[in-house]
């Protein structure tokens, strides 16, 4: 009896300390890729950025510790959704970055809302993370598919590709994907001659490859990402369709072309949010990053560095961890730094910032390790994503 | 142009063509699950783990050792069937006493230890490796470009297959193991080293995931997911071919690339799942599979 009890009382305190230890703190959360297909975009890579970041803010904040937990969400919405409710609920997570994959951040941003906890979205693509599925608390921060296909397919269609075939990831993000880049297809008087769905994780391309050709279209559209892409690109060069066709890749990061090899990618026209060879800023977070990782950073890893700082920054400012308070902080605020110039959170929760039209360099063109893109053009962020919030976002009335 | 259910005649021929590939990497890595399975009991989920180190093999090999694809060809198979015959020893061959399953979750656990390490060492993106210079190019069949690469994949992969189906049904080891599966002691009584048939067996098994790994790492990217991916498809190919069965597991593997590819064009968003809804249809029709004895 008497044991039980000690062990009752021993439960109690331990209980109490960690709810005390709760308000003691500053918790971020990173719910990621850590396994899978985008595991070398954000990852544990990507946690080293977030770490640079607290530790470049001396690892307090109001005088209290910042803590930072992560965990791997497998590209499953309920994992990462769950995860998400276990740290609101019982570690009293102040903010939480990352879900990498449209899926998951959606079903992520679901969980912000009701918890009430800022959810800043790096490495998933789908707009309706800002349109549809926008919420008050949800910030989508690196890159977004309108964003995207604004960037890749315009240039391409003013360049004369005027006829496209997708080759589509079939899932929330390789829809939403085809459509932004259709839309300016269309628009630009060009035409969509087919579309063809591979499921998630395929290796094989080369069948959906050869629909892409038989169609007769001048443009072979890529609406896929990761190991998706590499797979598909590679085919495209075996089975000779790069000669007839132009490969326009969707979403590209850096470490895919670092993969595939400038052999494979080279002439292929991409969209990113950053480099980390733009200027001297971006060279000196890359020189940091690759010292603790031994690769460049990707355009999401940037992210997650400048996003935490924003943050830190905006509780800095309020002089509170108020979700409420803090949001509205981040958005009445320009985002200055490495990853943005006078970038800012618009009010449905979208981070409208430059983006860059980017050519892979050819083996001759690279002159040191990384040298992968040429600048083609730089896109203001008003017109990568349009001036106005987007219509389909409705936010909850207070 | 001639259409078959309103599908041009030349997209189904190619269809067909890349499904004949496909089915050719299916049969080897069946193949190699039906000897382990039909001749040891042991479901070795570790095979699509054997594959991928197989392909990362013929990567390090190059990069490393200058070691040019014809010497992977060869080389990479010895290095993992000697890792599996190392498996088998130390860990295997304490389970097959015991139910089935155990062997099963040890070589599941296996398959993610070799996944994660690989994983930690060359992420998630995985490696290019280059087609070799004498197969680069391609034929002209006129309803489609063919590598020259794939071709050789379905060349090779039919030749290994038939010569393992010939080794195990038509010459005296092959007479000797189907035996020691049937009864170990008496063969044992005769003089023949049981456990050593079967540690050899397991690591020729293993020896031709790593094959088929070598073959498939100039067509896809070289990473640690790419065995997983496969692995499940392939256990469905074996159920389908009747498990154990050595032609079943080569019919089906090539049957099934076919119908995958068909699928492709018909309907594209089934492709990963049709050979799951075969195997379903097979399972309630004949449990043992299409070639499995009842």
């Amino acid at each position: 009896m008497l044991k039980s009890a000690t062990a009752l009382c021993a439960l109690c305190l331990s209980a109490l300390s960690a709810a005390y230890a709760a308000g003691d703190q500053v918790v971020i959360g990173d719910i990621d890729d850590m396994s899978g297909v985008y595991a070398d975009v954000g990852g544990v890579n990507a946690v080293e950025s977030i770490n640079m970041a607290i530790a470049d803010f001396g690892g307090t904040v109001l005088g209290k510790k910042i803590v930072l937990l992560s965990a791997d969400h497998q590209n499953k919405p309920d994992i990462g959704a769950s995860k998400f409710r276990e740290w609101a609920d019982q570690s009293g997570v102040n903010m939480v970055l990352g879900g990498s994959n449209t899926g998951v951040s959606i079903a992520m941003s679901k969980v912000a809302a009701a918890k009430k906890v800022p959810f800043i979205a790096i490495g998933a693509g789908g707009s309706s993370l800002t349109g549809a599925d926008c919420t008050p608390y949800t910030i989508h921060y690196v890159y977004d598919t309108t964003a995207l296909g604004n960037g890749t397919a315009g240039a391409i269609v003013k360049e004369g590709g005027k006829t496209w075939f997708f080759v589509t990831a079939d899932y929330a993000f390789g829809t939403q994907l085809q459509d932004a880049a259709s839309k300016v297809v269309l628009a630009n008087g060009g035409k969509v001659l087919g579309a063809v769905r591979a499921p998630l994780g395929t290796t094989d391309y080369s069948s959906f490859l050869l629909q892409a050709q038989a169609s007769g279209a001048q443009v072979l559209g890529l609406a896929n990402a990761g190991t998706d892409f590499e797979n598909s690109l590679k085919a495209a060069d075996e089975f000779g369709i790069t000669k007839t066709m132009k490969p326009a890749a969707l979403l590209v990061f850096i470490t895919d072309i670092h993969a595939l090899t400038l052999q494979t990618a080279q002439g292929l026209y991409l969209t990113t949010g950053w480099y980390w060879d733009l200027n001297d800023e971006t060279r000196a977070f890359a020189k940091r990053f690759f010292a603790k990782t031994s690769k460049e950073p990707t355009m999401d890893q940037a992210g997650y560095y400048s996003s935490t700082t924003q943050y830190l920054k905006a509780v800095k400012a309020v002089n509170s961890t108020d979700p409420d308070l803090v949001m509205a902080e981040l958005k009445k605020t320009k985002i200055n730094d490495m990853f943005a110039k006078n970038g800012y959170v618009r009010a449905d929760g979208l981070m409208v910032h430059t983006m860059y039209v980017m050519k892979v360099k050819t083996p001759a063109e690279s002159k040191y390790p990384w040298d992968y893109y040429k600048l083609v053009r730089t896109v203001p962020g008003e017109e990568a994503d349009g001036t106005q919030p987007d219509p389909a976002c409705v936010m909850p009335k207070k | 142009m001639t259409t078959v259910f309103g599908v041009p005649l030349p997209a189904i021929l190619g269809q067909l063509m890349l499904g004949l590939v496909n089915g050719s990497f299916y049969a080897l890595l069946s193949l190699g699950l039906a000897v382990i399975f039909g001749l040891l009991g042991v479901v070795n989920f570790a095979h699509g783990a054997f594959y991928m180190l197989g392909a990362f093999a013929a990567y390090i090999g190059l990069q490393a050792f200058g070691v040019n694809y014809w010497w992977a060809l060869l080389l990479a198979p010895l290095a993992v069937g000697l890792l599996g015959i190392i498996i088998e020893r130390l860990f295997l061959r304490h389970l097959y006493s015991i139910d089935p399953l155990y062997g099963l979750l040890l070589t599941f656990g296996m398959a993610w230890i070799a996944e994660g390490i690989m994983r930690g060492i060359y992420g998630a993106s995985g490696k290019s490796y280059p087609v070799p210079h004498a197969l680069q190019g391609g034929f002209n069949l006129g309803f489609m470009v063919l590598p020259i690469y794939r071709a050789w994949v379905v060349l090779a992969s039919v030749t290994v297959c038939g010569v393992t189906w010939a080794l195990i049904e038509r010459t005296r080891l092959g007479a000797m193991l189907r035996a020691a599966t049937e009864n170990a002691r008496l063969v044992q009584s005769f003089g023949i080293n049981v456990p050593v048939l079967v540690t050899m067996t397991y690591g020729a098994g293993v020896a031709l995931a790593a094959l088929a790994g070598v073959l498939a790492a100039p067509v896809v990217q070289v990473s640690p997911l790419m065995g997983s991916s496969l692995v499940i498809v392939v256990f469905a190919v074996v159920v389908i071919g009747g498990m154990g069965s050595i032609l079943g597991s080569i019919v089906s593997g090539l049957v099934l690339g076919l119908v995958e590819g068909l699928t492709k064009v018909v309907y594209p968003e089934a492709s990963n799942i049709v050979v799951f809804v075969i195997m379903a249809l097979v399972l309630i029709w004949r449990p043992s599979g299409l070639f499995g004895r009842e």
